[in-house]
């Protein structure tokens, strides 16, 4: 066997995004040692890049709005297939989360009384997103990471788990590797969470980083969790279309939220043609009023820009589809039109989209003050993930605890903007404080050698097998070939013919992944890296397509050609994926908790 | 299709030297794509550092025909493109492999600032009230996304291997964006003057002209902490307060 570290901590949180953070935070200041791993370096996870704002009813903005309000806009906004329970906490919470943030450090925009300001987003009945221009994520992530180093946690930068480790039943540890020198470690920990964020690496055209692999839940799914929802893939309906190069970077909804709308090659105000009938009545029906109700109006209603993303998403390929795209495959954003309207346009543009500003001007040559931007869906977010208690953030692995992008329920078919900040907050803050009391009340169980010395020997085998012409595979091709085929055929709108391809086609890759030779050593390969990443994009691929498959009818993120429509009976259920002991995949579908009666009649009472 | 030279260091702690790759490009392409697209066909184990590829990270720091800049956000056709397009790493750092170098260093630095400690909350709900102007103030600290290019460009530690004496301008602008904030009730001027060693700094600017997030740092945040040092250590007036406190 390959000489490892071995390291001992009672929670080992893996990630250290906004969910990994708070986190690790918490276990702390439960007493617990924490040891931190993340696949970047400190600070740079995808929260970085979150835009918009976090989403709490602070009702600093619109007195009206309230934690019922909010827990029921989710429920609306996730087509009801939520867990209920998860959405509550997440609203009643989410208020005293952003406040901790304040008292750590982060500077919020403010309303004019001193209060934080919040702005309008998709489908937020108030206003709600508690933000920092648009580079929320920045201010959030940085806030975290000042304040969790001040508290005695081991941080292990660039470090990337394999696998976890169990015994029996339990997960008691994990086995990583430091990217820059290739050198292995055997975390031992009483507690587990995952925080590892999302799988956007799996699609050619996303918003999402190299590190968006799926990790958790691949990692999760192997050691016996159940996965739910992972047919809900969000593709965010404004990435930047052009040049090439840019495609997939992220246009915040933000831009809709200040006033800008979408307009097709006709200059038509398209998505007035299409309002579901669950948003009809809080809609705007007129240009007149949706522009009021960016602007503040309390009486309006918001324009259907503003519908959820899902929908966006979908009446965006009817265009491009139907031929009154843009030129370069998109349509046209234009936030430059509110200067008809506001003296100080370009300038308000500026101070309120200063990212989005910079990010066209530097990378397209687009000036947005003065002309629209292209834009088209991006592969976003994964609604689907580890199933988890909603309380404890515990799997249905003992120790094994998951929050954030890579756990499950909060959000059902459809998450809306600014729900995954505050997502990660509260629901990384609870899963660190219940891995904390778990770590106080189960000893430290034994790391298996025999599963270690598998898991290095697998990680070994593409440096081993030796770059040649005896069809030694290109890890790279690999990854391409799959986020070809995801984009294609597991994309916005899927049938039933392609997905049985794609599950012949993961077959196929699967095969080749196990011939994947990489050249040079262990000291900060990104070859390698790259082929240690095919297992996990692999495994959770698969899961997305037959949970895809499973569903039979649309709802949500999840819409296929051959069943338009929702079914009734589907809208009872998850789609639940697990691993057979044989190793194959099962699905089966399981019915969601009954919604008690007293979170009923608030969502009756908020139709 | 155009063909272009890239002339990328590869190498590690012991040796190293510059090598060169042919690689197509195509319209609108940064640098980062070009060296993901020389990884991919030519070189799989070409070490860079990256996530975001949209500037907001700060992780894909290097020095493009001499000049530190992000490579996510440098346009290949800001570049003479005629001739072989130098990249490398950052100076101020020792390598790790390739492009990648070995930053843990700054993560130490922060470490040794003083955390922030807002003063007690202005409501009885625990929250405060602060107005838009003291928020815009420091906002332009907060923009900062940890590249560390004006660390690698800073003579003090690029030339003059400080490291252990000079926090740094990525540090100076994190200490101005604690004093400044309008809840921090804690007090570094004092560390500023000694284990920051902010009078190492000599007011060259280069570090606010490499800045990808266009901070002023010298001028908004350097010389103002200069002042600040300068009013509580070296006014006279306050030099024969401090012997009659003693």
């Amino acid at each position: 066997m390959t000489a490892y570290e071995p390291i001992e901590h009672d929670v080992l949180v893996i990630g250290a995004g906004g969910a990994g953070l708070r986190a690790a935070i918490e276990a702390r200041a439960h007493g617990a040692s924490v040891g931190l791993v993340c696949k970047s370096l400190l600070g740079k996870a995808h929260t970085v890049m979150a835009e918009g704002g976090i989403a709490a009813a602070l009702a600093n903005v619109d007195d009206r709005d309230d934690w019922e309000t909010h827990f029921a806009d989710t429920m609306r906004g996730g087509q009801y297939l939520n867990n209920s329970r998860m959405a509550e906490l997440h609203a009643r919470e989410a208020p005293a989360r952003v406040r901790e943030l304040e008292a750590w450090g982060a500077l919020f925009d403010r309303a004019p009384d001193g209060r934080i300001l919040q702005r309008n987003f998709g489908g937020h009945a108030y206003p709600r997103l508690a933000h920092v221009g648009d580079r929320t994520g920045l201010e959030m992530i940085r806030t975290l990471q000042d304040y969790a180093v001040y508290q005695g946690i081991d941080v292990h930068m660039e470090c990337a788990v394999i696998e976890l480790l169990a015994d029996g039943e339990r997960v008691v540890g994990a086995f990583a590797f430091d990217r820059d020198r290739g050198g292995f470690k055997v975390f031992r920990a009483k507690a587990v969470v995952l925080a590892t964020g999302g799988i956007g690496k799996a699609f050619r055209i996303t918003s999402n980083s190299w590190e968006y692999t799926g990790d958790g839940h691949a990692l999760a799914y192997r050691a016996g969790a159940a996965l739910i929802d992972m047919e809900f893939v969000q593709f965010h309906p404004t990435g930047m279309v052009w040049p090439p190069s840019v495609a997939g970077i992220l246009v915040t909804e933000g831009v809709r939220g200040e006033g800008g709308v979408l307009r097709n090659s006709q200059g038509e105000r398209f998505m007035f043609s299409d309002i579901p009938p669950l948003y009809r009545n809080q809609t705007a029906d007129n240009e007149e009023e949706g522009w009021r109700y960016t602007q503040g109006d309390k009486e309006a209603r918001r324009p259907p820009e503003l519908l959820t993303r899902d929908h966006v998403a979908r009446c965006i390929v009817r265009e491009i589809k139907d031929g009154r795209g843009s030129p370069h495959g998109g349509v046209f954003l234009d936030i430059a039109w509110i200067k008809e309207k506001l003296p100080d346009a370009a300038e308000r543009i500026k101070r309120k989209l200063p990212s989005m500003y910079h990010q066209f001007k530097e990378l397209a040559g687009i000036d947005i003050t003065e002309e629209p931007m292209e834009v088209g869906p991006t592969t976003h977010y994964v609604m689907g993930g580890v199933r988890v208690d909603a309380d404890s953030q515990m799997s249905d692995v003992p120790g094994l605890f998951a929050a954030g992008e890579c756990a499950a329920g909060l959000h059902g078919a459809n998450r809306l903007g600014g729900n995954s900040l505050s997502d990660l907050l509260v629901f990384g803050k609870r899963a660190g404080e219940y891995a904390a009391r778990y770590a106080q009340e189960n000893a430290a169980g034994d790391i298996q050698r025999d599963q270690v010395a598998d898991v290095q020997r697998v990680a070994l085998e593409p440096l081993d097998r030796g770059v040649g012409p005896h069809g030694a595979e290109n890890p790279y091709e690999i990854q391409q070939d799959l986020q070809e085929m995801m984009q294609e055929q597991v994309g916005i709108v899927r049938n039933e013919r392609e997905m049985e391809g794609v599950l012949e086609g993961i077959a196929r890759l699967r095969k080749r992944a196990g011939r994947v030779a990489v050249s040079g050593n262990r000291a900060y390969n990104p070859g390698w890296h790259t082929a240690l990443d095919l297992r996990n994009l692999l495994a959770y691929s698969e899961a997305i397509a037959r949970a895809a498959l499973e569903r039979k009818e649309s709802r949500g993120a999840h819409a296929r050609l051959d069943y338009p429509d929702k079914d009734e009976t589907f809208g009872k259920l998850n789609i639940v994926i697990r691993k057979n002991p044989d190793g194959s995949l099962e699905v089966s579908r399981e019915p969601i908790a009954a919604v008690p009666d007293e979170l009923q009649r608030i969502i009756d009472a908020k139709k | 299709m155009q063909t272009v030279t890239f002339r990328v260091w590869r190498g590690d702690a012991t040796s190293g030297s510059f090598q060169d790759y042919d690689c197509e490009i195509s319209e609108g392409m940064v640098v980062l794509d070009a060296v993901h697209r020389i990884q991919a066909e030519q070189a799989n184990d070409l070490a860079v550092r990256w996530n975001c590829k949209a500037g907001k990270c700060g992780s894909c720091s290097a020095e493009i025909n001499g000049s530190p800049k992000l490579m996510c956000m440098t346009r290949l056709n800001q570049l003479a493109l005629d001739k072989p397009v130098t990249i490398e790493p950052m100076q101020a750092f020792p390598v790790v492999k390739d492009l990648v170098t070995d930053v843990s260093w700054n993560f130490a630095v922060k470490k040794r600032i003083k955390q922030f400690s807002p003063r007690p909350p202005d409501a009885e709900d625990g929250t405060w009230r602060i107005l838009q102007r003291d928020v815009d103030r420091v906002q332009e600290f907060r923009k900062c996304i940890e590249c560390f290019l004006c660390q690698d460009v800073c003579h003090v530690l690029r030339e003059h291997h400080m490291h252990d004496r000079f926090v740094g301008p990525r540090f100076l602008v994190h200490v101005a964006a604690l004093e400044m904030h309008p809840l921090d009730a804690e007090h570094r001027v004092g560390e500023l003057r000694e284990a920051g060693g902010i009078g190492y700094c000599n007011i060259t600017k280069c570090c606010t002209k490499v800045c990808p997030e266009h901070i002023t740092i010298t001028d908004n945040a350097i010389i103002p902490l200069k002042e600040r040092v300068v009013d509580e250590f070296y006014d006279p007036l306050r030099k024969i307060f401090r012997v009659f406190q003693k």
